[in-house]
Order: C-alpha cells, then sequence, then structure tokens
C-alpha cells in the first residue's frame, strides 16, 4: 500500500499514541470464526494490552495476572482485551491452557497493522511492544504506558488510570 | 518505580525484628514453581543477613494457573492462626509436588491443627484476607511470583543470594545516611 512504501517499517520510529488521541478503530478475530470491534465496545472503559507473543514462558505471566484480577476491572465497567500479532487458533490455544476469560485478539493480517497504527509495532521483531492503553466509553486514549518488553507492567497502572475516569463530583470539582 | 502500597504491620506474616533496618516483602503462590526456586535462596538470604533483615510473606495466589494454590494460601492461614504459619510456609514450599486436599489435611496432622478449623480454612475463613494481600499486591506493582520487597520498593534484579544480600546491603545502607 502507498501509505507502507511512503514509510518504510524499518525506519519508522514506533511511538505509541498517548492520553488525549483518538483510539483508532479495528476490528479484529477474537476467535477463529468470530471478530471484535472496537466501536462494538464503545460507552465503556477499555483496557488494551498488547504483548509481544502467546505462550510466554513464565508463570503469573501478564496475560495470567489479568486473567486474575478480571473482578476488579470490571468493577470500573471495564473491558479487557489482550492483542497480539499471533493468529485465532493460537489465541484459542493458548486461552483455553491458560484459563484465560477475556477476548485475545489477532492482530495477524495485515501483521500488526492496528499496532503500528498505535504506535506500538516492532519491525525488528515482528511483534508488538508490551503496551497499555486505557480507552474511555467515548474513545478517547486516556492512559498509555510502553514497559520495556521483558519487563511484565503489572496492573497498578491500569487500576489508577480506571480510577482516573471515575466521576470527579466526590473529590471536590475544581472551581 | 514500583512500590509497596500497603505498608508492612500487625496483619502481616514476618519473621526478623520488627525494627531490622531492612525488610523483605515477598508477594508468593506456593504452587509457583519460580517461588519454589526462591526458597532456599530466600532461607539462605535470611541466614546471611541474620537479625538486620525482617521477611514477610504475602498471599498472591494465581489459581487459574495453579489449582491447589489458594488451598494452600487456606492451609497457611490455618496453621498462622494457631502460630504456625512458618512452618506450614516451609512445608508447602518443601512439598510443592504433593498440595491437593489430601496431603494438606496430612500436613495439617503433622503440624497438629485441629481438623475442623483447617476445614474452616477451606471454607472460606480467611479468603479475605488473602484476597486482602493479592489486591494490596496487585496496587504495589506485583507483576507475577514471586515479587519481591525491598523496603518498599519493588526488586526487579537477579534472584541469586549474593544479588540479594548485596541488594539488601545497600538499602540498608541508604536507610542510614
Amino acid at each position: 500500500m502507498s501509505d507502507t512504501l511512503a514509510t518504510p517499517l524499518n525506519t519508522m520510529r514506533t511511538t505509541a499514541l498517548a492520553a488525549g488521541a483518538a483510539a483508532p478503530l479495528f476490528s479484529l478475530n477474537a476467535t477463529p470464526n468470530q471478530t471484535l470491534s472496537l466501536s462494538d465496545l464503545r460507552g465503556r472503559p477499555i483496557i488494551l494490552a498488547f504483548y509481544p507473543a502467546d505462550w510466554s514462558p513464565v508463570c503469573g505471566d501478564q496475560m495470567g495476572l489479568y486473567n486474575a484480577i478480571l473482578p476488579e476491572f470490571h468493577r470500573f465497567d471495564a473491558q479487557l482485551l489482550g492483542i497480539s500479532v499471533d493468529g485465532a487458533w493460537c489465541h484459542a490455544a493458548f486461552a483455553e491452557q491458560r484459563h484465560l476469560h477475556f477476548p485475545l485478539l489477532a492482530d495477524f493480517e495485515p501483521k500488526g497493522a492496528v499496532a503500528q497504527r498505535y504506535g506500538v509495532y516492532r519491525p525488528q521483531d515482528g511483534t508488538t511492544e508490551r503496551a497499555l492503553f486505557v480507552i474511555d466509553g467515548e474513545g478517547i486514549i486516556r492512559w498509555s504506558y510502553v514497559s520495556p518488553v521483558g519487563i511484565n507492567p503489572g496492573a497498578d497502572g491500569i487500576l489508577a488510570a480506571l480510577e482516573a475516569l471515575q466521576p470527579q463530583a466526590t473529590q471536590g470539582a475544581r472551581s | 518505580m514500583s512500590r509497596l502500597a500497603t505498608p508492612v504491620g500487625a496483619h502481616d506474616h514476618s519473621e526478623g525484628p520488627a525494627d531490622a533496618p531492612v525488610t523483605l516483602v515477598e508477594y508468593g503462590d506456593f504452587e509457583c514453581p519460580y517461588c519454589g526456586e526462591a526458597y532456599p535462596i530466600l532461607k539462605a538470604v535470611q541466614r546471611a543477613m541474620g537479625d538486620r533483615l525482617r521477611f514477610v510473606f504475602r498471599h498472591f495466589p494465581i489459581v487459574e494457573s495453579h489449582p491447589h494454590a489458594g488451598r494452600a494460601a487456606e492451609f497457611a492461614e490455618a496453621a498462622g492462626s494457631a502460630g504456625r504459619f512458618w512452618q506450614a510456609h516451609d512445608m508447602l514450599y518443601e512439598h510443592q509436588d504433593a498440595l491437593a486436599d489430601a496431603s494438606l489435611r496430612h500436613y495439617g496432622a503433622a503440624l497438629g491443627l485441629d481438623a475442623e478449623a483447617l476445614q474452616a480454612a477451606f471454607d472460606g475463613r480467611y479468603d479475605a484476607h488473602i484476597r486482602a494481600d493479592f489486591m494490596g499486591g496487585v496496587r504495589s506493582g506485583v507483576n507475577g511470583t514471586p515479587s519481591l520487597f525491598i523496603n518498599g520498593v519493588r526488586y526487579d534484579g537477579e534472584r541469586d543470594v549474593a544479588s540479594l544480600v548485596a541488594a539488601i546491603h545497600q538499602a540498608a545502607g541508604s536507610r542510614n545516611i
């Protein structure tokens, strides 16, 4: 496509979209025969968690950790979406083996296209950054964070961002 | 830099003096193999530091990955209420390959725990405490198990005895400035 010719992947700087930017819309496979569109989830906070690959060899890995924290995310009515360049069948096997109870999206074809639009593709590796986005109910990114790719960022930043989305009335709005 | 969100207090299980210059907090899961690997290392660190270190264990069971981790944490709490938390902690890490209910009941008998008290633990008596440990860990930036905090700051370095002792000495030194 012309835009990729104009900006060769291997020279493209990856700068993650920051707070205030509109979250690029996408529609990706969540299972081998079901797609999920970001716009379908409008009205509630979204946690978009890019991660390099399924089958990370550590236990208590990032997706497993978030799986354990799902009840806390649900307190904020937030929907967690994992996303990597792995295919839908790979995600299905990974989710089944790890008992994951949230969608894993396949940014598989064209590979990493959604990650590129969020500024978190790693062309040198062919995978994505380990990057987190909290998107509000209006589709605006309210917080983003790119972790060193080898370090699981945990969930404290996500929870703080979700808390900041809460109505401010009880905290004394600035006059 | 991630910091401990819940200060160490009377609700914690700790070994070593409360006024030790350094407190090492572990968020652990009794079924996690990496915690099992860390167990003898942390024992060696405790021996090396003696009274200069207070060691605290908090629960971080990842039960979808480790089906016995929740029960094991409940077992440890039951032992804790009988004043035997650390015996239970050690017993669990020394028998990570056998953590099914029958094994836990056997360990309970070996520690002299009341069978009914253990059943109450399995029925959820301590689940609020375990969940509070877990959520405090999440808020502190725990990103897997084991996660270690030295004087309240998450330690992301190598988990060998020499590296840990060096980091603890450094924390002790900086506190005295």
